[in-house]
């Protein structure tokens, strides 16, 4: 299966956008051969602004060009650009709706080697609950060229959450993406899982596994998970025999809070894979991470197979 | 020119009487950094700055920002005698459903140009539209206040860097330097000082001046103005309170309440 990179497709999805509208501003704080922004500098030096190891100020300056209707694009780890501005995001950018879009690059586990301190179990939790903040996490390369492509278009703060590591393209070409829409990946009857990130890959995997046993699985990828559809949300899960969400973040406060507060008043049993409330660690691979942490494809088929005993 | 500063004299001492106002007998507010701010805030919206009240969001338009938000009642003021809304519909202040909050919020009060309050943040943003201003190739003009209890944020430092990295000469900075903070002076609280050396460190044109005397105020804005290449501070050195006798250096009306009796003899010396 051919797989891409969401870092790489985001530095040229960036650099497209930097041709089509001049008001495209892009700002790092040391990290943009990382987060793949380096070449948006290489572009267009004069709407690139290197503003040292200092996300604070990054983000208040980002609020301030967006005052001059320029659209800035932030740029640094997902534990950087959240947790550490959680205050500017939310007093200088969402209380006042500005449009400024705050970009977690190796979100997750992704940056496997790094540790606790680099990985960023909670960064959706945090974005989530702030008023008038968007919510994006798109699957795979294919997706997310599309996802930033709407969010630039779209005026208000959101926030889009990206992998490091190379992922499987799963996302239909020729879809259109919507802010706010999920999407049926693969049809099913039997079970809806709603997946996001990395995860959506897990989930067709794991609804590969179970038709052989004869149970028929639907994966959602819920992309948006704020401002998240709950009227769909119910639809995608009525007359199914359960749901599992499946989210390499937290159990608090990221999908597997947003759907089950979807779900509420409609008696469908549900169950999670998630991060269970702890940081991550070092190692030396992805995959060793998320097997370690039960995020993979037979803790869906298990889950599944919970709901179905 | 003696006919200008006593015409703006007279419209500080008006923004000192609508904050008096605005508050009211019996209600908290922070009265102290407010009038401290007085004279600046009459110099840049009745003289120095280009904007218009009639076409708050007009492009060409200065900006000045309020990075200590608290004092947004000043900036209340001025921009009710200028005309931005009218003078009595300030007295809403912090009622509920009010355009005027207790700290500036730009999507309920025409000419607020940031959400400020969450200390350290506004001389970023400005930053951050003198840098917009730059890309645009725009002759307008940043003008941001800082407080001097509020440079012990780490982020304003992190600004006063950034901005000497852009080199962004469209942006003054106004240091209210009232030597008091909400809990006692500076100097015994969180000593801020040395001040000149450190923005000069740090690639800033410094500009030390009273900041109730208007002449200095004009002359040092005008200065600012021809400096190019680096961004430039002016060191204010002020009274908190000032203008208010029980509130002149007084740290309990950092954010206090005025008696029916304080308020009465303040309007009367205002009028």
């Amino acid at each position: 299966m051919k797989e891409s990179n969401q870092r790489k497709i985001y530095g040229e999805t960036l650099i497209e956008l930097g041709k089509e509208n001049k008001n495209i501003v892009v700002l790092e704080a040391d990290l943009g051969k990382s987060t793949m922004t380096y070449q948006f500098q290489q572009e267009f030096p004069e709407r690139y602004f290197e503003m040292g190891i200092a996300e604070a100020d990054m983000v208040s300056f980002a609020a301030g060009l967006s005052l001059t209707d320029k659209i800035p694009f932030v740029n640094t780890f997902a534990v950087f650009c959240t947790g550490r501005p959680y205050d500017q995001i939310r007093q200088g950018v969402c209380i006042g709706k500005l449009n400024v879009k705050i970009i977690g690059s190796s979100a997750g586990l992704s940056d496997f080697g790094d540790g606790a301190t680099h990985q960023s179990v909670e960064d959706i939790a945090i974005m989530r609950a702030i008023p008038n903040m968007t919510v994006i996490v798109p699957c795979d390369g294919i997706e997310t060229k599309k996802v930033i492509r709407a969010v630039a278009e779209y005026d208000g703060p959101v926030y889009v959450r990206l992998t490091r590591n190379d992922i499987v393209d799963i996302f239909p070409e020729d879809q259109e993406f919507q802010i706010g829409k999920p999407y049926i990946i693969r049809d099913g009857k039997d079970i809806t899982v709603f997946a996001i990130g990395v995860m959506v890959s897990m989930a067709l995997k794991a609804a590969d596994e179970l038709m052989k046993e004869g149970v028929s699985v639907r994966v959602v990828d819920v992309s948006t998970l704020k401002p998240l559809d709950e009227k769909a949300i119910i639809e995608l899960a009525k007359g199914m025999k359960g749901v599992v969400t499946a989210e390499e973040h937290s159990c608090i406060g990221g999908l597997a809070s947003a759907i089950t507060y979807a779900l509420r008043g409609n008696a469908v049993p549900v169950e999670v894979v998630a991060i269970q409330d702890v940081f991550g660690q070092s190692a030396h691979s992805y995959n060793d991470l998320l097997v370690h942490y039960g995020l993979t494809d037979k803790d869906i088929v298990e889950k599944i197979k919970n709901i179905l005993k | 020119m003696d006919c200008l500063i006593e015409e703006l004299e007279r419209k500080a001492k008006k923004i000192r009487l609508n904050i008096v106002k605005m508050v009211g007998p019996g209600n908290t507010g922070h009265f102290g950094g407010s009038c401290s701010i007085a004279d600046i805030t009459a110099v840049l919206y009745f003289h120095k700055m280009k904007h218009d009240p009639k076409n708050p969001k007009w492009e060409d338009r200065d900006r000045f920002l309020f990075s200590k938000g608290h004092a947004a009642i000043a900036q209340y003021a001025a921009l009710s005698i200028c005309g931005y809304f009218p003078e009595e519909e300030t007295l809403k202040l912090k009622e509920l459903g009010s355009k005027f909050q207790g700290h500036p919020d730009l999507r309920k009060t025409p000419g607020i140009e940031a959400n400020t309050g969450s200390l350290g943040q506004g001389l970023s943003i400005s930053c951050g539209i003198a840098a917009g201003a730059k890309l645009d190739k725009k002759t307008y003009r940043v003008y941001c206040v800082v407080g001097d209890g509020e440079i012990a944020e780490g982020q304003i430092w992190e600004a006063a860097m950034a901005a000497s990295v852009y080199k962004l000469d469209n942006l003054t900075a106004i240091l209210d330097y009232n030597k008091l903070q909400a809990t006692g002076t500076v100097i015994e609280r969180f000593n801020t000082n040395p001040l000149k050396e450190k923005w000069e460190a740090f690639g800033w044109n410094v500009i030390e001046i009273d900041g109730h005397d208007i002449s200095n105020i004009i002359e040092a804005l005008d200065n600012a103005e021809k400096v190019k290449g680096k961004p430039t501070i002016i060191l204010a050195h002020t009274v908190k309170g000032k203008g208010l006798k029980c509130a002149e250096n007084n740290a309990a009306f950092h954010n206090g309440a005025l008696t029916q009796e304080q308020y009465d003899t303040a309007c009367k010396s205002l009028m």
